[in-house]
């Protein structure tokens, strides 16, 4: 971290200063906001509490079904907040993809923070129009005759892909299950990972 | 508004690079400023969206995404009179030759708990319209403010595909004009509906969240409905 910054002008920098500074001096913001933010979404977090979820849904059908039909519940169970995500099951013939082409809307409470393309124009242009071609290009190709259902993130809610258990994971544990769960498998660009020793 | 962020379904944008650096301490900073205009009730969501809107559009396409939230965030500020313009640039240009300056809380600023955090729902004062399997035609309606109907979607038909209850209108609240709750669903498209047949549609779907306004029943589109959707 520290204090580079080479992929912005040093003219942004100084208008992010200057603004944090003015809040300072208003007493809204500190420096350990800002510190406490690093640690939040760098060190802390990632997509551990969305996979543990995926990992529980995976050996508990009661769990699977209370995440899908009220995942806030669901959450809170682990110990998380998440008020306004909602869970898309892929199933056999059936594969769910999650986009924002407005912002870039994305459920952080369960995921951190989101991908950089996530953000970016080429994937919110694409996502809805050409999603096949997307998934192809982050190595995903799915059988013909399966149903792409994309959801544009475009109101408070935030959606979360509930992906299909991997092949080879029979007698995982929650925790090494968990580990199978990739934040691009909750996006929906993406399989969760297959168990080495099946590779 | 028909502005830069609305990209769904827009071409040319070139294949997505997938490349993920760590976050960057600038980036941090911004991070940490929408947390605390947010919480301390400066601006809220809607307008935070309708700030990085009206970004020009050749920086929007050019700029890194945090900077999107830097330009998003000043702009409502000062809008809203919680900063002064001139003041502002001031301090730009001071930590433009002293980076280094560091300045002090007048009160004791508040510590970081998470994002903040906001229920949109609201309690219904009115029954829905539409129900699940309803078909529906989305409104056509170039709205100049703040909407979340995106272009690709207008005039299209659409089945009720979820109720989920009555939420925050962002197009009055990013405004000035109220919350002015309303229902809100998952509307489905088929693919072909939305983009023809000649592309990669077959067997795929698109499904989109959207408030009460933006929709019409499919086969009862009066004149007088038309007459609205034609003067947006």
């Amino acid at each position: 971290m520290g204090k580079d910054h080479p992929n912005v002008e040093d003219y942004v920098i100084s208008r992010v200063r200057a603004l944090e500074s003015i809040l300072i001096e208003k007493g809204l913001l500190s420096e350990d906001a800002v510190d406490a933010v690093v640690q939040r979404y760098e060190e802390d977090t990632g997509p551990l509490l969305g996979a543990r979820a995926v990992a529980r849904a995976w050996l508990d059908p009661a769990y699977r079904i209370r995440l899908i039909e009220d995942a806030p519940a669901a959450i809170a169970e682990l110990g998380g907040t998440a008020e306004e995500l909602r869970v898309m099951p892929n199933e056999d013939g059936v594969h769910n993809m999650v986009v924002c082409t407005l912002c870039s809307c994305y459920p952080w409470s369960v995921m951190g923070l989101p991908p950089k393309w996530y953000k970016e124009v080429a994937y919110r242009s694409r996502a809805v129009v050409a999603p096949g071609a997307v998934l192809a290009e982050f190595g995903l190709t799915l059988p013909e005759s399966t149903e792409i259902r994309v959801w544009d993130s475009s109101a408070e809610l935030r959606y979360m892909v509930l992906p299909q258990r991997p092949g080879g994971s029979e007698g995982m544990d929650e925790e090494a299950l968990a580990a199978l769960v990739t934040r691009d498998s909750m996006i929906g660009v993406a399989q969760p990972t297959v168990p080495a020793r099946v590779v | 508004m028909d502005g830069i962020h609305d990209v769904g379904g827009m071409h040319g944008f070139g294949p997505i690079d997938r490349d993920d650096p760590a976050l960057e301490s600038w980036e941090a900073t911004v991070i940490a400023i929408n947390n605390a205009s947010m919480r301390a009730g400066l601006m809220n969501i809607d307008e935070f969206r309708h700030g990085i809107e009206r970004m020009a559009p050749a920086h929007y396409l050019s700029s890194p995404y945090f900077e999107h939230w830097l330009d998003g965030i000043t702009r409502v500020l000062i809008e809203k009179g919680h900063v002064d313009a001139d003041g502002l640039q001031q301090r730009v240009e001071l930590f433009q030759e002293e980076p280094d300056t560091r300045f002090e809380a007048v009160a004791d600023a508040p510590t970081f708990e998470g994002r903040a955090r906001f229920r949109y729902e609201r309690d219904a004062t009115a029954p829905a319209r539409f129900a699940v399997g309803d078909a529906v035609r989305m409104r056509t309606a170039n709205v100049r403010g703040h909407t979340r109907l995106p272009r690709y979607a207008r005039g299209k038909p659409a089945v009720i595909h979820t109720v989920h209850g009555v939420h925050v209108f962002p197009d009055t609240n990013a405004h000035g004009l109220g919350e002015q709750p309303t229902w809100l669903y998952s509307v489905r498209f088929d693919a072909v509906d939305l983009w023809s047949d000649d592309v990669e549609s077959d067997g795929q779907s698109i499904y989109l969240d959207a408030w009460e306004p933006y929709l019409l029943p499919r086969d009862s589109v009066t004149n007088e409905e038309e007459e609205e959707n034609a003067r947006g």
